[in-house]
């Protein structure tokens, strides 16, 4: 059950070791978005709920950069045929996302830890609203954008499509997570956060099922 | 023929009594309409507006229904008939949009204010605007038919987070919000009984013109298909 999806995520990482193309450039995104903000931002200070949307704004755009590769990449290099006749679309697909998962929590990591060096208004009074919040949005982030990989890979890798696609799909995802990212700045207690945070949590409940359900799909041409 | 014209008077009287039946204080007259607090006079856009919202909603649910059939029986009638639907549905997704932002100029003060219900209207126009993208970028038939089955599909479980959640949570001021507390279930108690005869009697003219129009549109599309396919034998 677990183990070849494992496997399958073992031969994403080494292949991703030896070319280091998807941290590479997704490291460099994430440097460029941040900085073009700091350009255009100057010397003002800008308030609270500019810096939480804003933090997202350079989550989802880092996301459509790089999540794609998932699939894409096997496309390219013509091992989608061989991948399908060795491995179940369930397992494919639990790979690949296991793959998405910690890639976006690393790079997710990096923007965070970056935003709260460099905006002076990144204060989190709530951490464990914080944490929760970038967990199960992470986890939603995922979900979507791997879906969303496999139909673009499919559809013959066009790049402009994928943030096209993926935004209609991922929205209420990241109103909901900017709402909480505020409520955590204003240190709001979970309490009062229940709502959004079930909100959330059921959108990677249905995001994952769903595409479980389509990937077969998909995957069998 | 008979149901044509049957439509033909039904929406034509639907037109002139929702624009022409004044609205008073204490309606006395059948022909008269109640004073909506919140709403006044541009209360009677509700004809045409809640119409063209609902088809946007309808037509987006007869797509998810034919994507559905299609990924079960993969017949390529059902993905016509799916993308005759969206091909509407993206009709009056604009119309629903464009009216909104008029009726919002005159009620809010702003053509646009990113109240809940025209951010899910503008996700709808956004989901429909990918959809057609989406089939623009592939060749082959049965692809593109899976494809954007499955993208539908998706963006379909995504819809009651639009309808249901993101209104209750987001401060709105559209009638039906989290903290409206003037115009309130308009449908329910606020209107008079010839107001909701007009207003239901819209909304059945509107959806049997809507399912004209579709079956006119995916027989069109059946049909093109099969003199392509003439033509290439031939």
């Amino acid at each position: 059950m677990i183990a070849k999806p494992y496997a399958l995520f073992k031969k994403d990482f080494s292949s991703e070791l030896r070319t280091r193309y998807a941290i590479n450039s997704l490291a460099m995104f994430i440097i460029v978005a941040i900085s073009v903000i700091l350009f255009s931002i100057g010397n003002e200070t800008i308030t609270e709920s500019l810096t939480g949307g804003l933090f997202w704004v350079v989550i989802f755009f880092t996301a459509m950069s790089g999540l794609s590769r998932a699939f894409v990449s096997e496309e390219e290099r013509g091992t989608a045929l061989t991948l399908q006749l060795i491995a179940a679309p369930s397992t494919v697909f639990s790979g690949k996302l296991l793959f998405n998962v910690i890639l976006v929590f690393c790079m997710n990591t990096i923007i965070a830890l970056l935003y709260s060096a460099l905006f002076e208004r990144f204060i989190v009074q709530n951490f464990p609203l914080f944490l929760v919040t970038f967990l199960l949005g992470n986890i939603g982030l995922a979900a979507a954008s791997t879906i969303i990989a496999a139909i673009i890979a499919k559809a013959g890798a066009k790049g402009t499509l994928y943030p096209v696609l993926s935004f209609p799909i991922l929205l209420p995802l990241i109103l909901t997570c900017v709402q909480l990212t505020l409520f955590s700045f204003d240190g709001t207690r979970f309490e009062e956060a229940k709502f959004e945070l079930a909100i959330v949590a059921g959108y990677d409940v249905i995001m994952l099922t769903a595409s479980y359900m389509l990937f077969d799909f998909i995957w069998k041409d | 023929m008979i149901w044509k014209i049957f439509l033909f008077l039904l929406i034509t009287f639907v037109s002139i009594a929702g624009i022409a039946f004044p609205i008073v204080e204490k309606p006395t007259e059948w022909y008269q309409f109640p004073f909506i607090p919140g709403l006044e006079e541009n209360a009677k856009i509700i004809f045409f507006h809640v119409p063209t919202a609902w088809l946007t909603v309808v037509a987006f649910l007869t797509s998810t229904v034919f994507s559905f059939k299609y990924l079960r029986k993969k017949n390529l009638d059902d993905d016509a008939k799916a993308y005759a639907a969206a091909q509407l549905g993206i009709i009056f997704c604009i119309l629903a949009t464009v009216t909104g932002a008029v009726w919002a100029k005159f009620a809010w003060g702003s053509f646009w204010s990113w109240d809940p219900r025209q951010t899910s209207i503008f996700a709808l126009l956004l989901i429909y605007g990918a959809l057609f993208a989406l089939r623009s970028s592939i060749e082959s038939e049965d692809k593109r038919a899976t494809l954007s089955a499955v993208y539908s599909l998706i963006a379909f479980v995504t819809v009651p987070f639009f309808i249901f959640v993101m209104p209750r949570i987001m401060k709105g001021l559209h009638p039906g919000s989290a903290d409206d507390t003037n115009a309130g279930p308009v449908v329910d108690f606020k209107m008079n009984s010839s107001m909701q005869l007009i207003f239901f009697l819209s909304l059945i003219g509107f959806t049997i013109f809507y399912f004209w129009m579709w079956r006119v549109g995916y027989k069109s599309l059946i049909l093109k298909d099969k003199l392509d396919k003439q033509l290439i034998r031939g």
